[in-house]
């Protein structure tokens, strides 16, 4: 009796006290980016054992909800908090909340349609009547004009979106909201919406899957997933004119302009971004972290992290088909690391 | 006296031949599925379990060789501590129910036990969320307890159920013998039963451990080692719903694996259960 | 003359000395059971508490017009339950309109037909089936029934198209695939609850029948089963209240649009479901609130048909004992 108490007792010591010296970090957020986080963060790990950092891929909504919650450490988002959402974190949690870029990235319209497998041409008029559900079939006279040489058959193009708050929603209605009047004045801008039509994935790992099963079907989702998942994306049309598809230069090209007037607090939209041979659907995504952490191991933690992050972890993006970010914006971020205190 | 032989119709004879084969054929249908699921399961997954499945912690997407070492630590120390809070609390209250309780009182007690027991798992996760995940954050704590929640009104019904079957004598005759009402519960009446009891947990296990909803705002999740009860975990369930839904196939492998593992446990819980009371509830119309 | 005390009872054995050590004084064991038993309704009414007070907002802003509204909109603040109350009526009633001809068909089997060795073997293995965990059944359901189903539905339409609610375009997941799904989910409830139902009507009535020349199936189908009429109403009760629980397994095939359509074939959301994608990203106030109403509101409709379940199955007992 005494024995199977001593290695019950064992037993419960081990599941119970945390190893001395183990600083463990919580966040919670976007998927737009979470292949690179998961890389990032699993990397941070072999060379700091004693730091994890756990982040799960909930949606950028999610990460806003719960680091002003404080239920997480850090939040993450492909999304710029509005005033109110800042004002009610530091309400909440009274501190101020902080963005960080990380890298940019570029939200794709990702299609199956069986027997295409080449690029299409999408006019911001295309995309928009999509997704109001004015264009219905896929050999629709917009879609044709502009993919001559196609064949696109006559069938009813399944739309999909995201079902929960997602920063990759909000980069795509913020698009749509920027070149068609229509759909700001039907749907607008959010990372939730009210689709007017569609099915609804859960993260872009449920939109990229749901594609990768619905013939006919299209959707929006981070250029990585269509990359890693061999699906085919089209070409949109920029600002300038121009059919432009989605790679690291078109997206770095989005993010020149704001690169050199990146304001402070580093909230910015790229979308319909001026200039050449810019890809219009462009963003940053940024981590959200308070200015006051009250654990001083975490406080360092995440400091050194997001040192590491600007150096070494820019390096790791381009493998992955996310751009790294603009050495301006680099360097003013680095400054910025101080702000967490 | 004479016999007069009733000649069935053979159309009557036909609807009885037809509906025995209907009624049969659904049956089968039934049973049927439960085999399908069985062997769809362990053809999927159980060709994908590897050494690496119950090493390895999970890997960042796109490489290759990672398992789900933490998911199931992780659901062990969910269960465990669901275990802990729901049993005893079911456990002692059933005893009230069965030994000690007047009659309106526990009719209250059942009648608002089985009010929680109708308690959808979501809610029970939105519950736990309040009181616990706000206070101390995503946790094992916060899954063990809203796991918990679901396992006090079995525990209690299952308790009550099997100490009343306990015959009175049992009891009458350790009391003649001069042991207090609490000994008697504790040396007599409780052992007698105890077949009962266990397996009632058994099954009780059995049922929460395949439970996702409590813990999707409960536990959350964590791709490293959870240590401790106040950090995040990944548990099994959890992890099954997240690589369903994702489109690697390296994912989807580990869901299969991860379901098949899952099931089996399940069921093997369930079976022994059963078999530990067996006679239970047999053909025998009364 | 000493008093005689079991020889047993005093002496404990170790796995027994912390029962022993916990009931040592009578008024100190009913104590501690009365406050475990006091402590559950503590519990649940602080559960009722907390879903109460936290979806005070939703209740404040919306009242009733909460349960008629059929938006979903969560950036302009207009919430409207509709099309959640309407994609779990639906996939449940489509789960029961298949479930209860395959269940009732198969207690009745079990109960009265089958040889006792081979029905209490089946019935062992279908009450396996209720065991098989939700996410279990939403893997099978995405992987295997919705290609399936993408299979057959085109030759569904072909035959049924011209009504409603096989009409417009199928994506695979949708309205049908949930409540096939939450068939295969709630047939063993019923199949085991009335099986044991039927088991309980006396013995003598059937063999009244059979005296007088009824074949086993006019006994069973004219005497025995209108008798457990009420009891096998009650499994279907209780099966209603699973499937419309039910979360993962639905939100893994239903589509998760709030929409309202009067297709079977389109998707659709459950209230459970929706809860479970949106509660832990909810960034407004009033959006967690609504959703809370939610499964407040799934939680009243369990609560009744849990109770009418109970009073359905007890009342043939009665009538049978």
């Amino acid at each position: 009796m005494k024995k199977t108490r001593m290695v019950f007792l064992a037993g419960m010591a081990m599941l119970a006290v945390a190893a001395s010296g183990e600083t463990l970090i919580n966040g919670a957020g976007a998927t737009f980016p979470y292949p690179i986080y998961s890389k990032w963060f699993n990397e941070y790990h072999k060379l700091h054992p004693d730091i994890q950092i756990n982040y799960q891929s909930r949606g950028s909504g999610a990460g806003v909800q719960q680091v002003t919650a404080g239920t997480v450490d850090f939040g993450a988002s492909d999304y710029t908090l509005t005033d109110t959402q800042i004002k009610e974190f530091a309400t909440k949690r009274g501190s101020e909340i902080l963005a960080f870029p990380t890298v940019l990235g570029a939200a794709v319209a990702a299609y199956n349609i069986p027997g295409v497998t080449t690029s299409l041409n999408f006019t911001p008029e295309a995309l928009a009547g999509i997704y109001l559900g004015k264009i219905t079939k896929w050999n629709d006279p917009e879609l044709v004009k502009n993919n001559p040489g196609v064949k696109l058959p006559n069938a009813d193009i399944v739309v999909i979106h995201r079902a929960e708050a997602s920063g990759t929603t909000f980069m795509w209605t913020d698009y749509l909201s920027k070149v068609s009047k229509e759909w700001e004045m039907k749907v607008g801008r959010g990372a939730s919406v009210n689709w007017p039509l569609g099915l609804g994935g859960q993260g872009s790992e449920g939109v990229t899957g749901q594609l990768k099963q619905t013939p006919n079907s299209i959707g929006y989702v981070e250029l990585t997933y269509v990359l890693q998942n061999k699906i085919p994306y089209g070409k949109v049309k920029n600002a300038a004119g121009e059919f432009v598809q989605a790679d690291l230069a078109s997206v770095t090209a989005a993010a020149a302009s704001a690169a050199k007037n990146m304001p402070d607090d580093f909230r910015v939209s790229i979308t319909n971004a001026p200039g050449k041979g810019a890809y219009p659907i462009s963003s940053f995504t940024w981590l959200l972290i308070p200015s006051k952490i009250s654990d001083p191991t975490k406080k360092k933690a995440l400091a050194d992290f997001l040192g590491w992050m600007l150096k070494d972890g820019q390096t790791m993006t381009t493998a992955l088909s996310y751009a790294p970010l603009p050495k301006e914006v680099v360097a003013k971020e680095t400054k910025a690391i101080a702000k967490i205190n | 006296m004479g016999v007069t032989k009733v000649k069935l119709s053979f159309r009557r004879k036909a609807v009885n031949a037809f509906m025995l084969a209907l009624t049969g054929i659904c049956t089968v249908v039934a049973v049927g599925l439960l085999f399908f699921i069985l062997g769809y399961l362990f053809f999927k997954g159980g060709r994908s379990l590897n050494l690496n499945f119950f090493t390895q912690l999970p890997v960042p997407v796109g490489e290759s060789g990672g398992g789900m070492a933490n998911a199931l630590l992780g659901s062990a120390k969910v269960l465990l501590l669901a275990t802990c809070i729901g049993v005893p609390i079911g456990f002692l209250a059933g005893i009230y129910l069965a030994e000690y309780s007047g009659a309106a009182y526990a009719s209250v007690i059942r009648f608002v036990t089985d009010l929680l027991n109708g308690v959808p798992s979501i809610v029970v996760g939105i519950f736990a969320y309040a009181i616990i995940v706000t206070r101390v954050g995503f946790s094992t704590l916060a899954g063990g307890v809203a796991l918990s929640v679901m396992m006090i009104p079995i525990a209690l019904r299952s308790t009550e159920e099997f100490l009343r079957s306990v015959p009175v004598s049992l009891r009458e005759g350790a009391m003649a013998l001069g042991a207090t009402k609490s000994r008697t519960i504790a040396t007599v009446v409780v052992p007698a039963a105890i077949r009962g009891l266990i397996s009632g947990m058994m099954l009780n296990l059995a049922r929460v451990a395949g439970e996702t909803a409590p813990l999707l705002f409960t536990a959350f999740g964590n791709q490293f080692w959870s240590p401790g009860w106040r950090q995040p975990t990944a548990t099994l369930p959890t992890m099954i719903y997240e690589y369903a839904k994702a489109p690697y196939d390296d994912w989807h492998r580990q869901a299969w694996a991860a379901g098949f593992v899952l099931l089996t446990l399940v069921l093997l819980v369930n079976v022994t259960a059963r078999s530990i009371i067996s006679g239970g509830l047999s053909h025998k119309p009364r | 003359m000493a008093t005689a005390t079991l020889p047993r009872a005093t002496r404990f054995s170790g796995r027994a000395s912390i029962l022993r050590r916990a009931f040592s004084g009578d008024s100190l064991a009913q104590a501690l059971v009365f406050l475990c038993a006091t402590g559950i309704l503590a519990l649940t009414a602080l559960l009722v508490w907390e879903l109460w007070t936290r979806s005070a907002l939703s209740r404040a802003t919306f009242g009733f017009d909460f349960l008629r509204t059929g938006t979903w909109d969560p950036v302009a603040g207009n919430f409207g339950a509709l099309p959640f109350i309407y994609g779990t009526v639906v996939t449940s009633a489509v789960g029961l309109f298949i479930a209860i001809p395959f269940g009732v068909g198969a207690a009745i089997f079990l109960a009265e037909l089958a040889p006792p060795k081979l029905s209490d073997a089946m019935t062992f293995l279908i009450e396996l089936l209720a065991a098989v965990p939700s996410v279990i059944f939403g893997l099978l359901g995405i992987f295997v029934l919705v290609p399936m189903l993408m299979k057959i539905v085109p030759g569904l339409k072909d035959a049924l198209g011209v009504l409603p609610i096989f009409s417009g375009p199928f994506y695979g997941v949708s309205l049908l695939s949930a409540g096939v799904v939450l068939s295969v989910m709630v047939a063993p409830y019923i199949i085991s609850v009335s099986r044991e139902v039927l088991l309980a009507v006396p013995r003598d009535m059937r063999e009244a029948a059979l005296a007088v020349g009824a074949t086993r199936w006019e006994t069973t189908w004219d005497i025995v089963v209108p008798h457990a009429r009420r009891g096998i109403m009650g499994s279907i009760f209780l099966a209603l209240a699973r499937a419309l629980g039910e979360t993962m397994a639905v939100t893994m095939v239903v589509g998760n649009t709030p929409k309202i359509a009067a297709s079977l074939l389109a998707p659709g959301y459950s209230i459970a479901a929706v809860i479970a994608n949106e509660f832990a990203e909810a960034t407004s106030d009033l959006h967690i609130s609504t959703l809370v109403e939610l499964g407040l509101v799934l939680f009243g409709i369990t609560i009744v048909l849990n109770g009418a379940a109970r009073l359905l199955i007890l009342a043939t007992g009665r009538k049978a004992g």
